[in-house]
């Protein structure tokens, strides 16, 4: 059985991302033939196969990052050993042979298997001084007490602290997070190929790797060892490349939060009025229409004449620079299955509540399609979200820049309010605005908002 | 090379070694593609010296391997309706756009006689780029994290490398007057940095002027002798293989 290693690419590089395994445990494999990819850096490399023989197992999945030299998967040079047997094998190993706790790279590397089976040492001057019990109790049931965080004095562990490691950890075995140090054994890293080469053929072999490569440095393997399976369980997380569309949403976010003096006023809206319009003409609106009546129109409605009051809503900034923007071309955020997507309504303030509805559901189900025109996404000039949808009674929106503001509609619920003096249920719903304080202060920020409030709270036009 | 009294004399001070420029033109991408794997294979078996070839591609969109197609804004009917190709490569990572107004550049390096190291390699493809720009007056740099070459407007070229053997295909794609609209078809609304142009900075070089500064930074920074190749003596060269 041949160890594949993760070979280094590069002076500079500590770690690669395995991308695709182009071959499958069963498989033949010749010597040289491409056997998986790997990506740096937006480079993808193919690493070939360091001898001819049978794909035996797989220990790095498909879009883990690990270590250089670590052993990914591993070839059956032998004529006719079928691939089965390491599978099984694999586990037993792990588990038989926990990886010395500390210092591999220390470790003398004329025997590496001497090594191998040392059991945990017990580190000293990580814990503190340890009471006998507590050495015993850790040595018997094979207790890494890195992984253990001490209570007592100084940090110093006790008994106790044993004893509930050992409750958490029979209970659930799947580590979810290290409870302070990362985990000290890595299986799955391999021990540094010994500079002469005679055991270790296969690291010569690996063409891309001329000259053994260094040792890895204790420091540039560290993060992987937190990702390393331990003792055969089932690894504590899964690593899995972000999608672009979720790349770009999150530079978004932290640019614009950057870019930003974000702050949130929340006011009031009492929806009364609009509910029961609503309720009134929802039937034939949707026999007349084809698709339903909801709150969020009428919120863009109420949004554009008071982006019409105060324009500097309306606005971007532009190094020391305010654009005006001539259009109010509305940003409505829709949720995708694995991200968002902000389709802007253009010139929203030329439509009534039909013509706003009617966008929303158009261009909603467009963005779920993926059938969206680009200039379908551009050259918003304000945004609303509609967290309400989704039960958020209020939240704190992130602007989408370069705009200033974006308003967040909560849920619209039945609720007891004292209207003069009595005790009414209204329909009430919170407007959240995010505003960029650079340019829009409180004052402002506030006005903008009553002014929304008041539309909605004293609608007049008629929806059908 | 004269060596007098100094037998152990690197080869470092021997004439560079010679790296073939091959501007193809206007050429689709499957056709630019089969080429580059044909001068990978021959490359990998030393037949010829490094390549550099820069081509024009019409409108496309390509996806490498382990792209998603929720990455891209249009669905694939959407984006041959608008005159778009789309092709899945076997070039790793995301979604990228090519068309008229950008060059392509596709180095078939074996970084053998180089340096055998991928990351050196990329931060190269992004310095002759850099220096091929500062030319033009355009100051553009690097950004932690995002491979490509940036200015204070936004990206300007990007990178997406494939390496076989220590053979290098795929390349960079600098933006010098493309029609940016395009780049929405790939990136959510106003959720990426924009994309930008040597046009957009005003710079109204030719083409062929921006593919000289590119070889220039090119010999400079891999050391290389660049070596012209009259194209259609290649291509009917390449038909026979």
């Amino acid at each position: 059985m041949i160890d594949v290693i993760m070979p280094q690419m590069g002076e500079s590089i500590v770690e690669g991302t395995l991308t695709k395994w182009l071959k499958q445990p069963g498989e033949r494999v010749e010597r040289d033939e491409p056997l998986f990819e790997i990506s740096t850096d937006k480079v993808d490399t193919e690493i070939p196969s360091p001898v001819a023989g049978t794909m035996g197992e797989i220990l790095v999945k498909e879009g883990t990052t690990v270590g250089i030299n670590t052993v990914v998967g591993r070839i059956s040079d032998g004529a006719g050993a079928p691939a089965p047997a390491p599978a099984a094998a694999a586990p037993a190993a792990a588990a038989a042979a926990p990886a010395p706790a500390r210092e591999p790279v220390a470790a003398p590397a004329s025997s590496p298997v001497a090594v191998a089976v040392e059991p945990a040492a017990i580190p000293e001057e990580a814990a503190g001084p340890l009471s006998p019990l507590v050495r015993k109790m850790a040595r018997e049931n094979n207790i890494d007490l890195n992984q253990v965080r001490g209570t007592g004095a100084g940090g110093r562990i006790t008994k106790q602290d044993l004893e509930t490691f050992l409750e958490v950890r029979t209970a659930a075995p799947v580590r979810t997070a290290p409870v302070q140090a990362p985990p000290a054994q890595a299986p799955y890293v391999a021990p540094p190929p010994p500079s002469p080469p005679p055991p270790a053929a296969v690291v010569q072999q690996a063409p891309p790797v001329q000259q053994a490569p260094p040792p890895p440095r204790t420091q540039a393997v560290a993060p992987v060892q937190e990702q390393a399976h331990f003792r055969g369980e089932a690894p504590a997380a899964r690593v899995e490349p972000m999608s672009v569309m979720r790349q770009k949403i999150a530079e978004h976010m932290v640019f614009s939060k950057r870019t930003s003096a974000h702050v949130t006023t929340v006011h009031k809206v009492d929806m009364t009025r609009i509910a029961k319009m609503r309720d009134r003409v929802k039937g034939e609106f949707q026999a007349r229409h084809g698709f339903s009546l909801t709150f969020l129109p009428f919120v863009m409605r109420a949004t554009t004449a008071a982006l019409q009051a105060f324009p500097l809503l309306n606005s971007s900034i532009d190094g020391t620079n305010i654009i005006y923007h001539r259009d109010i071309n509305l940003g409505m955020a829709v949720a995708l299955e694995n991200g968002l997507i902000v389709p802007v309504i253009r010139n929203a303030d030329e439509k009534n509540v039909v013509g706003l509805q009617r966008s929303i559901a158009d261009l909603a189900s467009r963005a779920r399609s993926r059938q969206l025109r680009p200039d379908e996404v551009q050259a918003g000039t304000f945004s609303i979200t509609n967290f309400g949808s989704f039960g958020s009674v209020f939240a704190t929106p992130v602007i989408n820049q370069p705009q200033v503001g974006i308003l967040g509609v909560g849920t619209v619920e039945k609720v007891p309010v004292v209207l003069d003096d009595a005790i009414a249920i209204r329909s009430v719903c919170y407007l959240a605005l995010t505003f960029d304080h650079r340019l829009i202060d409180g004052a402002l920020g506030d006005q903008f908002t009553q002014k929304v409030k008041s539309i909605l709270e004293n609608w007049s036009e008629e929806v059908l | 090379m004269q060596c007098t009294g100094k037998p152990s004399m690197p080869e470092a001070v021997t004439a560079a070694a010679v790296c073939e420029l091959r501007d193809l033109g206007r050429m689709r991408y499957a056709e630019a593609f089969a080429l580059q794997q044909q001068l990978v294979e021959r490359r990998k078996r030393r037949e010829i010296p490094d390549q550099l070839l820069i081509v024009e591609h019409p409108h496309v969109v390509t996806m490498g391997r382990t792209g998603h197609d929720e990455n891209l804004l249009a669905a694939p009917e959407l984006l041959e309706r608008a005159g778009i190709e789309f092709y899945r490569t076997d070039r790793g990572g995301d979604v990228t756009y090519h068309g008229p107004g950008q060059i392509v550049g596709y180095p078939i390096l074996d970084l053998r006689e180089w340096k055998r190291d991928v990351v050196a390699y990329v931060r190269a493809l992004e310095q002759v780029l850099i220096d091929a720009l500062a030319e033009f007056g355009i100051a553009a740099g690097r950004e932690a994290g995002a491979t490509g070459v940036w200015t204070a407007q936004g990206k300007i070229a990007a990178l997406g490398v494939h390496i076989s053997r220590w053979v290098t295909s795929h390349g960079f794609a600098l933006n010098v007057d493309t029609d940016l609209s395009y780049f929405r078809y790939i990136v959510p609304c106003g959720l990426t940095k924009p994309v930008t142009s040597l046009r957009e900075f005003g710079c109204q070089a030719h083409r062929d002027q921006v593919v000289a500064a590119i070889a220039r930074g090119f010999a400079r920074v891999f050391d290389r002798e660049m070596e012209s190749s009259p194209e259609a003596e290649k291509s009917r060269e390449l038909e026979k293989i």
